[in-house]
């Protein structure tokens, strides 16, 4: 069978809905860093809008398997680039996060997620048993947790958590008994001490603040309080671009980057977050029925990998804005201002088209 | 392409579906949770959002000022700047932050860090003052380290300037700062920085004179730097006060006293008007202005003089022999003795198994016979023993209420005392023991329990002068305070029913106190008719050995006078504590009306006057009628 190219196939419902948000996203982004020194971001941010949703279009002509068989060359690079960082990396407010290469800044750990979620695919499609064994949860572990270890390293614990949601998505479509899961899971409470004392000062108090907010007025929990009056403010049709007074006066900690959608809320109320929240159920259920109709299992996987990282992100990062979830690093895909994210979100909603597209191909 | 993975097993059906379950599910628990926030709560999200953008830094209204009669200047404000420290920036104010402010202040760093967790329990949006009566340096220093420290403030504020220091103290009170938990408890009615009136006439009259403070709203970002102003709204100054006193009679009055410890009243008895009131030794209310320190605050406490306490209101005193016209009041008036009654005055009595003394048996020897007049002027303690013990207490004890003893007069100033007139059921309620007639005769001539304040005194003799008509003393003018919508207080005149016959051998007897070689011949000024009674009090009441905290128990001189005789204008008593004897105090009282007729240059206009006769003309009935009536 010939490889048919063309937009006639191009899932315009997925891409619209993404495209939409991340016009959101730049909009939010011009309204607030206008007049100030960041005004030039939403420009910025604009262009990487197309060059992603172009990377889309064209990854959607383009064979998923490709990815798939180049999958360890890929992970390679990505381990390479993480341990690149950790030793010369431009550290960024404490943290090193961004590599540079002849002008273009990129961080390691976007690329990082697409890459998980290529390999995570790979490995399950190769699984055929009706239940992932013990060897396999063990090498998924090596295969997620140690590029994981390397960007909680950055350190950048949000981003390291974001590359796991793949893998319990995957195992659950693979299908795993419920002794390998009981022992998981009580292994995993066993481990929650011996993660506290691994978290830095800095995490443990974001994860105090949200179990007691009263207590840190000024720390984590400032922001939560200072995110949530920026939300409530908005009331039902919000304040107006520009307008957004928690967000223009700087209450709101980068309030065009992880805190956007506070910023958003405040601005347009919540008509305004509805409407956004929409775009996601609408992005994601799509994505979803894309693995339903999936011509094969490392297609499915690909979409369940993108699919459950992209909810993830969204539920972590709308929920810590009103204090439902603790504070993280973790950005709002498609809006929060970061070139990095855009491209690599959109090359992973490329792939899921392509493999939409591919689905009569068995 | 195809068979690339050809026998592979297909997923179970359901498991797609059930994801796009669990994202519906999460993203509904999301919507009601910005629902929650957005629509239920967000009123109060927006105020909060308000008060996040909005700083408010009060204007701080200028206090009325405080004049005399004559619209003199006797409470000014001076321009000045205080340093406000807000507390709702972004960043905490860590223990280096507020060395740094200490130091640029030249403030105690301890002192400034007390200061802050004093204020923790206050909202943070509300500044605090950090440092008041702020000069150039200061206001340089926190100008020039605007990024530095966003939190500095400077308004400006108006401080409390009394240019004539300690004349007038003891009426004009000082000012201090508004407490932080009255400012938190006050709604918005006060700001940091406001001052208000701790005591005297500043304080009595604290709400005409305080203005409404403005405010001046500026957008801030979070880091407390101002990005752009609201329109502001203005403060609404004070109100002037005009007080009755008189500048000129004052510095008289004060320089009469000098630096004796006691208290010169003057009120004029046809108004009730406060023309001038000393209480000696003074203080000087600016030390206050700027916040007193600890030190000098300790000192104003501990000196055995008092110089915080208004004696003029404040001192509870034994009378003594002024005492005595209020016995002589009750002994006309009740019929119980005529003018005529004569007593042998051998220089004591014995009554009830005790010898009683007169104050001339120092010299050994008596007055001889005397009949009211002549006990009056000479002050024969014999005479007015025998009348204590003809009344009896309870008719002397309710002439001396009725003419204003033993009660407050109702002046406006805070803390007046009511001095005291003792009666069986008093003794009964403290010292649980039955009246001793011999008590009545130490009253009768002002001893015993019997205490008043030098302002009872000069009421009671101005109400004598003037034929029984008695007016409230007050420092505020009535019809100026219902003009500025304040009460004034009520029940200002009262009416005391005394016959013609008991108020002109009275008024007669004061007459010949201070112009027939009586006791307050000391009193005399050529050309002005002056009547008034001497007193020289033994003992000091309990009380106010506590109060002064002095083993000095020389006598208390007492003298109250009025002029002129037939038309009294003012009436002026002076108390002058541990002086020794009353001569003392009759020529102070000499000193002060004779400023004031100097003033208003009736000195030499007015005849001397040949046959006194006292002033009946004014309100009082033609006809008699019988005591009590008391509205």
């Amino acid at each position: 069978m010939r490889e048919r190219f063309g937009l006639r196939d191009v899932d315009w419902l997925l891409l619209g809905s993404a495209l939409a948000l991340a016009a959101l996203g730049v909009m939010e982004i011009y309204s607030t860093t206008l007049n100030t020194p960041l005004a030039s971001e939403c420009k910025k941010q604009a262009e990487w809008v197309a060059i992603g949703a172009v990377a889309a279009l064209i990854l959607s002509q383009v064979d998923y398997h490709l990815a798939l068989d180049h999958v360890a060359a890929l992970y390679v690079i990505m381990l390479l680039g993480l341990a690149v960082l950790l030793v010369a990396g431009r550290r960024v407010g404490g943290a090193r996060r961004w590599l540079t290469f002849g002008g273009i800044t990129l961080q390691m750990s976007e690329m990082g997620k697409l890459v998980i979620i290529i390999a995570v695919a790979a490995y399950l499609a190769g699984c055929k048993a009706k239940a992932v064994t013990w060897k396999d949860l063990f090498v998924l572990g090596i295969l997620v947790g140690f590029p994981a270890l390397l960007v909680a390293l950055e350190p950048d614990l949000g981003t390291a958590i974001t590359f796991f949601p793949a893998v319990v998505a995957g195992v659950f479509l693979a299908g795993i008994r419920f002794r390998h899961l009981a022992v998981l899971g009580l292994a995993g409470a066993l481990m929650l001490p011996v993660g506290w004392y691994a978290m830095r000062p800095y995490q443990r108090e974001r994860l105090m603040s949200f179990v007691h907010p009263t207590q840190h007025t000024r720390g984590s929990s400032y922001q939560v309080t200072q995110s949530k009056i920026a939300i409530g403010s908005g009331g039902l049709w919000g304040k107006g671009i520009g307008r957004g007074t928690q967000s223009r006066l700087g209450f709101i900690p980068v309030s065009h980057a992880d805190f956007i959608f506070a910023a958003f809320a405040e601005e347009q109320g919540f008509v305004g977050a509805l409407v956004a929240l929409f775009l996601y159920f609408i992005l994601l259920i799509r994505l979803l029925d894309g693995a339903q109709l999936a011509g094969d299992r490392a297609g499915a996987f690909l979409i369940v990998g993108l699919a459950s990282m992209l909810f993830f992100q969204v539920t972590v990062n709308v929920g810590m804005m009103i204090g439902l979830l603790p504070i993280t690093g973790i950005p709002l895909p498609l809006m929060s201002q970061g070139g990095s994210s855009l491209v690599f979100t959109f090359a992973g909603l490329g792939l899921a088209m392509s493999v939409r597209k591919r689905r009569f191909v068995n | 392409m195809e068979g690339r993975f050809p026998e592979e097993p297909r997923f179970p059906l359901w498991k797609v579906p059930f994801l796009q379950y669990v994202v519906a599910a999460i993203f509904l628990v999301l919507v009601a949770a910005y629902w929650h926030v957005q629509i239920i709560q967000h009123r109060q999200y927006l105020q909060a959002s308000e008060h996040n953008r909005i700083r408010e830094l009060p204007i701080i209204a200028p206090r009325g000022l405080i004049l005399d009669r004559n619209g003199r200047v006797l409470v000014d404000n001076l321009p000045a700047f205080s340093v406000l420290l807000s507390r709702d920036g972004a960043r905490r104010l860590t223990p280096a932050l507020v060395a740094g402010i200490a130091k640029g202040l030249r403030l105690d760093p301890a002192a400034l860090e007390t200061q802050l967790k004093q204020a923790a329990s206050l909202p943070r949006f509300q500044p605090i003052v950090i440092k008041k009566s702020a000069d150039m340096q200061d206001a340089a220093f926190v100008e020039s380290h605007r990024i530095e420290y966003p939190e500095l403030d400077l308004i400006q504020v108006q401080q409390r300037f009394y240019p004539k220091h300690e004349v007038g103290s003891a009426i004009l009170g000082y000012v201090g700062d508004v407490s932080p938990k009255l400012i938190a408890r006050s709604g918005k009615r006060y700001q940091p920085g406001d001052v208000m009136g701790k005591s005297g006439i500043e304080r009595e009259y604290n709400a005409l004179l305080s203005g409404v403070d403005g405010m001046c709203r500026v957008i801030v970002n979070s880091r407390g730097q101002e990005v752009g102003a609201m329109t502001p709204v203005p403060p609404r100054p004070g109100r002037n006060l005009r007080l009755t006193l008189d500048l000129d009679l004052q510095l008289a009055a004060e320089q009469a006293l000098g630096d004796r410890s006691g208290a010169i009243v003057a009120l004029d008895p046809r108004t009730g008007q406060i023309l001038a009131m000393v209480s000696h030794p003074g203080f000087d209310p600016n030390d206050f202005t700027g916040g007193i320190s600890p030190g000098e605050w300790k000192q104003l406490i501990k000196d055995p003089k008092d110089p915080l306490m208004n004696k003029a209101i404040q001192a509870q005193l034994a009378p003594g022999s002024i005492f005595k016209l209020v016995t002589a009041t009750a002994a006309i008036q009740t019929g119980t003795i005529k003018p005529s009654f004569t007593v042998f005055c051998p220089g004591y009595v014995v009554f009830y198994g005790h010898t009683y003394h007169d104050w001339i048996w120092v010299h050994h020897r008596g007055h001889g016979t005397v009949d009211l007049h002549r006990a009056i002027v000479v002050s024969c303690d014999v005479y007015f023993y025998t009348l204590g013990k003809m009344l009896g207490i309870s008719t002397i004890a309710r002439f001396a209420k009725e003419l204003g003893l033993g009660r407050r007069t109702g002046v406006d100033l805070p803390g007046e005392e009511p001095g005291l007139i003792p009666t069986p059921q008093w003794v009964e309620k403290y010292y649980h023991h039955p009246w001793y007639p011999g008590e009545t005769i130490s009253v009768a001539i002002g001893q015993g329990a019997v205490a008043a304040t030098p302002l009872q005194v000069a009421y009671m003799v101005g109400g004598l002068a003037s034929g029984g008509v008695f007016h409230r003393p007050h420092l505020a003018f009535y019809s100026e305070l219902a003009r500025d919508r304040v009460d004034p207080p009520a029940d200002r005149k009262c009416r005391v029913t005394l016959q013609p016959a008991t108020l002109q051998a009275v008024c007669n007897g004061m007459w010949g106190v201070v112009n027939e070689g009586g006791t307050g011949v000391g009193a005399r000024v050529p050309g002005l008719q002056i009547a008034g009674k001497t007193g020289t009090a033994q003992v000091v009441s309990a009380a106010l050995r506590h109060a002064t905290h002095t083993a000095d128990y020389r006598n208390n001189a007492w003298f109250v006078g009025y002029a002129l005789f037939d038309h009294p204008q003012i009436v002026v008593s002076v108390l002058v504590m541990h002086g020794g004897e009353s001569s003392v105090a009759a020529p102070l009282a000499g000193d002060v009306i004779k400023a004031y007729f100097e003033e208003h240059n009736a000195l030499h206009a007015l005849p001397p006057s040949a046959a006194p006769q006292p002033e009946v003309a004014q309100g009082v009935q033609a006809k008699a009628t019988p005591l009590p009536v008391l509205p």
